[in-house]
């Protein structure tokens, strides 16, 4: 017999694709299927999803979790345990429509719910003494709280209620998968019928499972969803490093390991995303031994510390999260990613063809490098959410154009620069060639007249 | 004159054709096997004298010489073995505890030969270290959980590949400079061993861990300022719960003032520490050493693989430990009681294991890093440590090896006719340390290419993605619990 995801850990080849409005303009999941039903030949039928953001407007305050059912046995005893958590605000079936191509769906249900008082009061949390949350500072106090607490009954519904899986938690968002290919599972779910600014899919290539709903991307835990392509070769690494921290790696899925790492060091350590990308895709040493004084000290620190936590072998990844929608590459691209953006929109996708068919004319297109990441936040972000302590990317001395990796003090957002406006707010800017292994430090100086910038820059 | 009952071990058959009796072998025996025999004016030899060293063999210019294994048979008696009747023999003979040297021989299971490693094959690709970088940088040292804890100090290694403690007394000096050189050669560390840190050795204290014993032997402010880190040993894997004895004939001028003792008297470590009786003590002593070195450098804790040695490393973990170094029973030394070597502790690959899950299921495997050592022989056996879970390993009879030691294992006579277990300047002479650190770097430059190759092959580009990666590795010819206790899957699975 074969046996479910889970029980056996199954590798998969994949399609990976999102969409952003940065000023959060919302519109309808059609565009989303259309991008990744472009890349149908990347996935074979056994596992296809989305995360759509900015969906629930209306219950933007509760956690709206969607979750699997096995049969009504098992979605009594989640309600009954829910409910001991939960004020349960509503209940309903999951809307989908009829599909002769998707088969055998459990029962799907979502819940608009928010954390009983009484029980989160009466919560245990040890973390205020523990290493791991010293670092959260007293005002988040109350949220972290709170995010603990959905993920721990999250944890314990996927790990000990049989029959019954989340496939969502988060506020104002919902993960929406199946198996099948995605541009179905996207009809079933009539994912045109929703409107949100950031949508995320994924076509899954497993090698060797008849697929399980729970199996499918994206992976989520609270706001974060994660849509992977890749095997990577870390992976026993990696879980065993997470689960010292409480994660329990019930799908031994790619997937479910990089959320993890993402909430273990962005909630549980309170640092920011750069940081804990800069751990997954860590750039060289020898790169880092070229680095200037302080950003080498920071990124000898990240990889000595979370070494457990680098991401090794070939990876895609696009996060979706409450900061907005970002990507990543493992260090040496051995997956493609490719980027573009136009007005207020960026687009990410496994292939280019993707993002031409829902964006004929983009502004700009590329390719982010091994280890880059690519950073679409919300525009009206709120910028001192990120306390950045960390100056690591091998990403800002990115040539000309420069995707801010949340490297400077201003948070997560996007933000397109030339190196003169980069320049302008540091007094010393480091352009590395990685091909030439080159190091060249210029300062403002150098950078006075527009005209000359570009020239300029070169020539430092 | 007493009847002898024991028969020669090997025979050293000379090949009178070619011999032109040049007397090179005569000079190169000090077991004095091979005599000038005046009379009849030709090199003659005493079979029950040779330990197999094969010194007389590299030397000799006419290629006469060879050395065979006695061919003389007990009748077969599956457990009167040969050697379990020579032994009693011996101590009928001498009424004394039986001595040995290097690991034990006996034929326990080897673990690293019962695991198999994994590569990439179309669902991921493989890496070609001769296109793209493949990092074996390793930091030793505490690691705090988060980025807003502090760093430790921490040891930078270019491989997680070290050389292990051997005290000069026990080697030669020459033998201990070529190791010092090999180790700042490669980027690594090499350890003092509870020798003491001779004059001449004293420039290359970047790239040594400098080793407290129970003897405490050399030790003072300066020795402990002198190393890149310090290492308690509480035990080694050869003769777990023995202390040491170097006798006084080997304690010369050099040894002695190096180890701070009287010339010519017995060097006599204690079986334990006698300020260590339990865990409490260990912590005062770590954080002794560390206030004396004013926690610029990371301690380390070498204990034997014993039965119980999850638990304990994992009181030394919370002890204060940033290193703990865990030598396996098939590990080597200088001299050991031969009951001890072949009877006491338990394999370094199961107790590895062990240890790196108990102080993961604890949540404190970050504050510590684990080097094994005990019989590491090849890149293979560093890279499956390191998949089951060690940061580093300690290396020490491959790296005599390389620089000649023939495993006569007779290293506690004082008569290594490679110049390296001996202090008979006749002898040390003979070990040229230019030489044998060249070849010891040699050693490591093959195996980091090997490493790396193996890496690739598996689809990882940073030794720390290996580190615990037990998903790397499949069990061959293992029994379920042994399955079980290594937390690896059976080939095939
Ligand atoms: S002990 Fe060594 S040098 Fe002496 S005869 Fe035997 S092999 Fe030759
Ligand atoms: S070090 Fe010398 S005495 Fe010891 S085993 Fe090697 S060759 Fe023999």
């Amino acid at each position: 017999m074969l046996q479910k995801e889970g029980v056996i850990r199954i590798p998969s080849g994949c399609a990976i694709a999102g969409i952003i409005n940065r000023k959060k303009k919302t519109f309808s999941g059609d565009s989303i299927i259309t991008s990744i039903s472009l890349m149908h030949d990347r996935s074979n039928g056994l596992g296809g999803g989305f995360a759509a953001y900015g969906i629930y407007p209306g219950q933007k305050e509760l956690y709206a979790i969607h979750i699997f059912f096995d049969s009504h046995e098992a979605r009594m005893s989640t309600e009954k345990y829910l409910g001991r958590y939960f004020d349960i605000e509503s209940g309903e079936m999951m809307p989908t429509r009829k599909s002769a191509v998707i088969k055998q769906a459990p029962l799907i249900w979502r819940y608009f719910a928010g954390p009983k008082e009484a029980a989160l009061e009466a919560e245990e949390f040890s973390f205020e003494d523990e290493d791991n949350f010293k670092s959260i500072p007293d005002a988040d106090a109350e949220g972290a709280r709170e995010k603990e607490f959905v993920v721990r009954r999250v944890m314990h519904i996927n790990s000990s209620l049989p029959g019954a899986f989340v496939a969502s938690c988060g506020k104002n968002m919902g993960a929406f998968k199946a198996v099948g290919y995605p541009e179905d599972v996207g009809e079933f779910y009539m994912l045109d019928k929703y409107r949100g600014y950031l949508w995320t899919a994924h076509g899954r290539f497993p090698t060797n499972t008849p697929g399980w709903w729970g199996g499918a991307h994206p992976f989520t835990l609270l706001d974060m969803s994660v849509v992977h392509n890749g095997e990577i070769s870390s992976y026993d690494a990696n879980r065993r490093y997470l689960e010292m921290f409480g994660y329990k790696c019930t799908l031994q899925t790619d997937t479910e390991a990089i959320t993890y790492i993402l909430d273990l060091i962005t909630r549980k350590h309170g640092l920011p995303l750069s940081t804990a990308m800069a751990a997954m895709a860590a750039p060289f040493w020898d790169e880092i031994s070229r680095m200037p004084d302080e950003m080498r000290d920071s990124a000898r620190k990240i990889r000595i510390i979370y070494g457990s936590a680098l991401v090794n072998g070939p990876f895609s990844i696009i996060l979706g999260c409450e900061k907005g929608m970002f990507a990543l590459n493992d260090r040496i691209k051995l997956r493609s990613l490719i980027a573009a953006e136009k007005g207020d929109y960026v687009y990410a996708a496994s292939e280019e063809s993707a993002i031409r068919a829902v964006c004929n004319t983009p502004e700009r297109v590329w390719s982010p490098r091994g280890g880059e990441l690519l950073s679409a936040g919300y525009e009206e972000a709120d910028h001192d959410t990120e306390n950045e302590t960390v100056n690591v990317s091998r990403y800002i001395e990115n040539g000309l154009v420069n995707i801010n990796a949340g490297i400077q003090d201003r948070g997560v957002d996007m933000h397109i620069e030339t190196n003169a406006d980069y320049a302008g707010r540091s007094n010393n800017f480091l352009k590395y060639n990685r091909n030439s292994k080159r190091v060249m430090a210029g300062t403002n100086a150098g950078l006075k007249r527009e005209s000359e910038r570009d020239t300029e820059v070169r020539a430092v | 004159m007493s009847l002898n009952m024991l028969t020669p071990e090997f025979i050293i058959d000379r090949d009178r054709d070619r011999c032109i009796d040049c007397k090179v072998c005569v000079s190169q025996c000090a077991n004095l096997a091979h005599i000038f025999d005046e009379e009849e004016q030709r090199v003659v030899s005493d079979n029950s004298k040779c330990v197999a060293c094969h010194r007389c063999v590299s030397m000799c210019p006419a290629g006469a010489l060879s050395i065979r294994k006695f061919p003389l048979d007990f009748k077969a008696n599956a457990n009167w073995s040969a050697d379990a009747i020579r032994e009693i023999y011996r101590q009928a003979e001498t009424g004394g505890v039986l001595l040995a040297a290097m690991g034990t021989g006996k034929a326990y299971p080897v673990y690293w030969d019962h695991m198999l490693l994994n590569a990439s094959q179309v669902t991921n690709p493989s890496i070609d270290p001769l296109r793209e970088p493949m990092e074996l940088k390793t930091f030793l040292g505490r690691k705090p959980d988060s980025l807003r804890g502090e760093l430790g100090p921490q040891l930078e290694l270019e491989i997680p590949v070290m050389l292990s403690a051997m005290s000069f007394g026990s080697i030669s000096l020459n033998a201990c400079k070529s190791l010092a050189m090999a180790a700042s050669g490669a980027g690594t560390m090499c350890n003092t061993g509870e020798g003491g840190l001779h004059t001449e050795l004293a420039g290359y204290g970047a790239n040594t861990i400098v080793q407290v014993a129970s003897g405490r032997f050399g030790v003072d402010a300066a020795y402990l300022r002198a190393g890149a880190a310090i290492e308690i040993k509480i035990g080694q894997g050869a003769k777990p719960g023995i202390g040491g004895h170097l006798p006084g004939e080997k304690v010369g001028e050099e040894v002695s003032a190096t180890r701070m003792i009287p010339l010519g008297t017995d060097a006599i470590s204690p079986a334990p520490h006698h300020d260590i009786y339990s865990i409490e003590d260990l912590r005062q002593l770590i954080y002794s050493l560390k206030e004396a070195t004013e926690y610029s450098k990371p301690v380390s804790v070498k204990i034997a693989a014993v039965h119980n040695v999850a638990a304990i490393c994992s009181g030394i973990a919370r002890a204060g430990a940033d290193i703990i170094a865990i030598d396996g029973f098939r590990g080597g030394t200088g001299a050991a009681p031969l009951r001890i070597r072949d009877n006491v502790g338990i394999p370094v690959e199961l107790a590895l294991a062990a240890v790196d899950t108990r102080l993961r299921e604890e949540g404190i495997r970050n504050s510590v890093s684990l080097v094994c050592g005990g019989s590491i022989r090849n890149s293979a056996d560093i890279i499956k440590a390191v998949a089951l879970g060690a940061d580093a390993v300690y290396i020490a009879t491959s790296a005599l090896i390389a620089m000649g030691c023939h495993m006569c294992q007779k290293c506690y006579t004082g008569k290594c006719n490679w110049g390296i277990a001996t202090q008979d300047p006749n002898l040390t002479k003979r070990l040229n340390p230019d030489i044998a650190s060249a070849r010891i770097l040699n050693l490591l430059r093959a195996w980091t290419h090997e490493m790396k190759e193996m890496l690739g092959g598996m689809g990882i580009n940073a030794i720390e993605s290996l580190r615990g990666n037990r998903l790397m590795l499949r069990g061959i010819g293992l029994n379920d619990s042994e399955l079980r206790t290594l937390g690896i899957k059976a080939a095939g699975e």
